[in-house]
């Protein structure tokens, strides 16, 4: 029978509502209103999970976001588990099944453990150690170092859900519901601005919402009846929007944050269908109030991580919101006086305190005499050395503190117990606003961080500003808000408030033992198992830059990125390396401040929303003609045709065949196409071309290949001057998008007085291309009308044309080497003419063909595709393509560059042919290329870029390029590849029809 | 992610835009006259400069025009933004 800690009824909760969970397989209770951590510790369930490294027991150390240790994985092996998932956050529903994570085989009984008795030899930097290790080492680390560790496991099965994306524009934001975030709306929202209020929590008004003592009161009020009353008003306003649940995960600048907003997860598992899951809040805002509160830090003594020992302030929340006792017998251990604040709680609730340690000497204040009031001892000007307890703890062991705070005097005494609570002062959650690139400062007095310098137009109110007393938040809000709304009054100007806390704090980061540091345990991380010592060890090897420290040791760098820890680190390095805390600076917080799924940051982006697909007019006739697609860019283009169950060898070989037999068609709708017009046109394309344009005739095509100004080859295709002053440009299908814009970057930038209009003109139209020896016969049957004679329709030229009434502009131009004609209709005629060539093609056996027979036959030609047998490093002069620059041009883009000393070397990579001295050997793609394997090391000569076996020519045909190859026609050289030698010649890159016979068959 | 104004659309977010480099570096007139020296001081010599620099910037997603963005690297922040053709503010 497990124990029931429940105490008195909370109004949070709701004991009418039960709730059944489970927990490593065994079926718990809990009330409408848990998380499944205040569910746990009211069924007096500590153990939660292991550390990272020395897998030591752990508990709930907190009641926040900011838990290290109680990460569990939600229903695991199935399409819905979630690893890391803070237990403290997780709201509990009927169905709910969590485990702990990072032990195996179980919590209660972990092989890692072993680690911590191990510990001697896992010190700061193991992970890293390892690595420099000899690789062999490794192998038998790693099997046991990935099982036994691990954050959780990721899902293996399609995520069910859906995720969502959306802009919000606000005039002003407001990060956080405490009473400083309620306050702050309320004022926003009153004086006319839209307002979002944002808060992490499920419910409104932070840890004030759960204040319940008469120590605390605003007009006369208990501090949380005046904030309810306050909350209430706030849901009036319509210029008000409240999202609960929503954590902010990014501040980035110029106002611009990212939120995550959770809407099913605290829902029953069959209430969750077909419900947006959750929302990415991308959130632009012209003004940011930042009121994120602050987190309580612990106090770093040995064995300080053990089940059981909670934040003292969680211990409240328990107790207040949630109603639930964390122990029977309690402790608190403290340096200031918020933890009496949760004592007087606790013994409202009737929930036995043993004794509270304060390390402070001479103390008084009002919330002090209350609590001694109520007889519980405190042990002033102690501290705890060591606890004891391994699945929980079970006792203390206490000394006194020098007076200055140095090391422990006098004689140990233990006190047993079944809960440690340790307060050891609060630390702005400063993390958004470092985030946005504002600046901190730091205060010595109780030595936190606070913001200084805001980069933006925001600014942070309440505990996250450093005022953390009721006093101080109550009576700074009004000013800082008036001034940054630019407002005259707020309804907070003459607030009457009671607060009881007293200032005072004795800060000490490592808090001395009795024993030699090398032989304690202060956890400093404790999700990656850091501790003070692993910190001095990291500075004795030399490291001093707080960013290499942290790296080193891994503190900080769990997913909880050490909301606990972080600044206690600082301070124990500053005082190991005798430096100022302000000196040193901070850590840099990175987004997400809190851990976001995959779901939420792709949203509806899946599947096939994951990238736009961009299609032809002619696609559905490929599918319905069995085609196989590649994607090039974000097209999709039909790649091969198999028929009666071919391979991709099979069909691309007779696809290829036919083409140069008789007849193939392809579409080429995808290549990029630029309508450019304009009285300067023919000197604009003089200037982007390689070769000369001015003299191109009306009804002509040409060829042109444009370089980038350091003379690489960029992009290439076919030009054609439809008209004086208008021509169409055609691009490469991946270069479309980046060759206009970079027409239009020199038409705007350099030659503004140039008189040309740039047109993208890609989607408008479709292009089939009809080759192959019988292609002239096809396509004068389609389009009756035209001339089709050689000397009326030569090759390069082009003509407007009709196809009954659709108008055309068809060009006899080849990328095949084949008498060949392109034709161009508006693009939801394309499917259409299309099918009508295939109609008027059969007689001839017109053979469709897709991209791969396209690269084969133009291999077969020699023609280059830029982009693949070129990269940025290869110039015109290097493609042997030397006929192409124009020796008269003054000027073109990339011209100056092509006799730089580099460029012109002898010895750069230049494209040739090779040919297997096995014909049917084909070469890999990529394979390198070198002249002597016995060398060493291997001197690489080049690569191969283009491989195929050609049906034509009966054997195999390869480009490369090689260093100096155009020297070294007919020279053998070797392919070495994993079994075998391949040999091969240099041999002219076009391998077929070199006097363009064909062209004109 | 922040926000520019483009000169000729207004306030946009920067998901719109893409940047050019350096502003202000101006293609010479008669490259074929240039040593090495000088064409390579043309097309590979940029600053990186953390804190005000000066660049280009195309509204890509827009209105496709390009235009001269004065900003500080260190924290994105915009101080100036002229169209092209437009002399450089004093900054
Ligand atoms: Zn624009």
């Amino acid at each position: 029978m497990v124990k029931n800690l429940r105490v008195k009824t909370s109004k949070f909760i709701d004991e009418t509502y039960k709730i059944s969970f489970k927990f490593n397989g065994t079926t718990y209770y809990g009330y409408k209103g848990d998380t499944l951590a205040s569910a746990l510790l009211a069924n007096d369930i500590h153990l939660v999970g292991r550390s990272f490294k020395y897998h030591r027991p752990r508990g709930i150390m907190t009641a926040g976001s900011e838990e290290p240790n109680a990460i569990v994985q939600l229903h695991n092996n199935t399409s819905r588990t979630e690893p890391n998932v803070r237990a403290t956050e997780v709201e509990i529903y009927e169905g709910l099944e969590a485990s702990s994570q990072n032990c195996w085989p179980s919590v209660n009984f972990d092989i890692g453990g072993i680690n911590n008795f191990l510990s001697p030899v896992l010190p700061a930097g193991f992970y890293y150690k390892t690595f420099m290790w000899p690789a062999s080492f490794w192998e038998k680390y790693e099997y046991f170092i990935r099982k036994s560790a691990g954050l959780g496991k990721s899902p293996t099965k399609p995520d069910p859900d859906i995720y969502e994306h959306k802009y919000i524009h606000c005039d002003v934001l407001v990060v956080g519901a405490g009473i400083s975030g309620i306050m702050a709306a309320k004022t926003a929202a009153k004086n006319g601005f839209k307002t979002l209020l944002v808060d992490e929590k499920s419910y409104l008004g932070g840890s004030t919402i759960y204040q319940n003592s008469e120590l605390f009161k605003i007009n006369n009020q208990v501090s949380s009846s005046w904030l309810e009353k306050e909350i209430n008003e706030i849901k009036k306003f319509a210029n008000l929007e409240i999202r609960t649940r929503t954590s902010v995960a990014a501040f980035h600048g110029y106002n611009f944050l990212l939120a995550r907003e959770n809407l099913t997860d605290h829902l029953p598992l069959d209430q969750r269908n077909n419900k947006t899951r959750q929302r990415l809040l991308k959130i632009r805002a012209k003004k940011v109030i930042t009121a994120t509160g602050s987190l309580e830090r612990p106090l770093i003594f040995d064995n300080n991580d053990r089940p059981g020992i909670l934040l003292s302030s969680a211990i409240e929340k328990y107790a207040n919101f949630f109603g639930v006792a964390c122990g029977q017998k309690n402790i608190l251990f403290t340096n200031n006086d918020s933890a009496y604040e949760t004592a007087i709680s606790l013994f409202q609730k009737g929930i036995h305190i043993e004794a509270i340690i304060d390390n402070r000497e001479d103390i008084d204040s009002k919330l002090i005499k209350e609590t001694e009031k109520n007889n519980i001892k405190i042990y002033k000007g102690y501290t705890i050395i060591n606890t004891t307890g391994y699945k929980r703890i079970n006792k203390i062991i206490i000394m006194q503190l020098s007076k200055d705070g140095q090391k422990v005097v006098g004689s140990k005494k233990s006190i047993t117990c079944d809960c440690l609570g340790v307060a050891g002062g609060w630390t702005p959650a400063v993390h958004l606003f470092t985030q946005s690139g504002g600046k901190l400062k730091f205060r010595d007095e109780d030595q936190v961080f606070i913001p200084n310098k805001y980069p933006s137009d925001q600014i942070s109110i309440g505990s996250c500003n450093g005022d953390f007393t009721l006093n101080e938040i109550l009576s700074s809000i009004p000013e800082i808000l008036k001034d940054f709304l630019n407002i005259k009054k707020t309804d907070y100007d003459n607030l009457e408030v009671q607060s009881s806390f007293n200032k005072s704090k004795r800060n000490i980061w490592l808090l001395p033992s009795d024993k030699i540091i090398g032989k304690t345990k202060p956890f400093v991380d404790y999700q990656n198992d850091a501790t003070a010592k692993d910190i001095k060890l990291a500075l004795r090897e030399g490291f001093r830059s707080i960013e290499h420290v942290k790296r080193y040791t891994t503190t900080g760098m769990g997913t909880d990125q050490g909301k606990l820890g972080n600044m206690h680190a600082l301070g124990i390095i500053s005082e190991t390396a005798g430096s100022k805390m302000g000196e040193l600076g901070t850590t840099t917080f990175r987004p997400p401040y809190t851990p976001l799924t995959f779901g939420t940051i792709v949203g509806r982006n899946v599947g096939e929303y994951f990238d736009i697909f961009r299609r032809t007019p002619i696609h559905d006739w490929h599918i319905k003609n069995n085609a196989e697609f590649e994607n090039v860019g974000q097209w999709k283009r039909a790649w091969y045709y198999p028929k009666n169950g071919e391979n991709m060898h099979e069909a691309v070989q007779r696809e290829s065949k036919a083409a140069r037999d008789s007849a193939g068609i392809l579409d080429a709708s995808t290549l990029g196409k630029i309508d450019i017009q304009g009285t300067d046109a023919s000197e604009f394309l003089n200037r982007v071309y390689t070769n000369a344009w001015s003299k191109l005739s009306i009804g002509k095509c040409r060829y042109g290949l444009m370089l980038n100004e350091d003379g690489m080859v960029y992009d290439d295709g076919v030009t054609t001057r439809l008209d004086e002053n208008h021509y169409i440009m055609t691009t490469t299908t991946g270069g479309a998008a980046t060759v206009l814009g970079k027409l239009e970057d020199y038409l705007q930038t350099e030659w503004p007085e140039l008189d040309v209009y740039l047109t993208s003109v890609t989607d408008h139209y479709a292009t089939i291309s009809v080759c192959g020896p019988n292609s002239k016969k096809i396509v004068s049957t389609v389009i009756p009308d035209l001339d089709f004679s050689d000397e009326s329709f030569p090759h390069m030229s082009f003509k407007n044309a009709k196809i009954d009434k659709i108008k055309c502009r068809v060009m006899r131009i080849s990328f095949t080497g084949e008498h060949s004609y392109e034709i161009n209709v508006q693009a939801n005629y394309g499917k259409s003419v299309w099918e009508k060539c295939i109609e008027v093609g059969k007689e001839f056996n017109i053979t469709p063909y897709g991209t791969e027979t396209m690269h084969l036959l133009r291999a077969e030609k020699g023609f280059i595709i830029v982009g693949q047998d070129t990269d940025a490093t290869m110039t015109p002069i290097d493609l042997q393509m030397d006929w192409i620059v124009s020796k008269k041009k003054y000027d073109f883009i990339g011209k100056r560059s092509l006799y730089r000393s580099d460029t012109i070397k002898e010895d750069r990579k230049q494209l040739v042919g090779l040919l297997t001295e096995n014909p049917d050997e084909v070469l890999e793609e990529g394979a390198q290329i070198v002249a002597d394997v016995k060398k060493t090391p291997v001197e690489m000569l080049g690569h191969v870029t283009s491989s195929y076996y050609s049906p034509n020519l009966k054997k195999s045909i390869a480009l490369g390029v090689i260093r100096g190859g155009k020297n070294m026609l007919g020279q053998k050289l070797i392919i070495p590849m994993e079994n075998k030698q391949i040999n091969v010649t240099v041999a002219d890159p076009v391998f077929l029809d070199k006097e363009n016979k064909r062209l004109n068959a | 992610m922040f926000i520019i104004n483009c000169p000729y659309c207004g306030e946009r977010e920067q998901s719109e835009f893409k940047a050019g480099g350096e502003a202000h570096i101006i293609r010479p007139k008669q490259p074929t006259e240039l040593s090495d020296d000088q064409w390579a001081e043309y097309l590979f010599m940029r600053k990186n400069i953390k804190g005000i620099q000066f660049e280009r910037w195309v509204h890509t997603h827009g209105c496709r025009k390009w235009f001269n963005v004065v900003r500080d690297t260190s924290n994105d922040d915009i101080k100036a933004i002229y169209k092209m053709g437009e002399k450089p503010p004093i900054i």
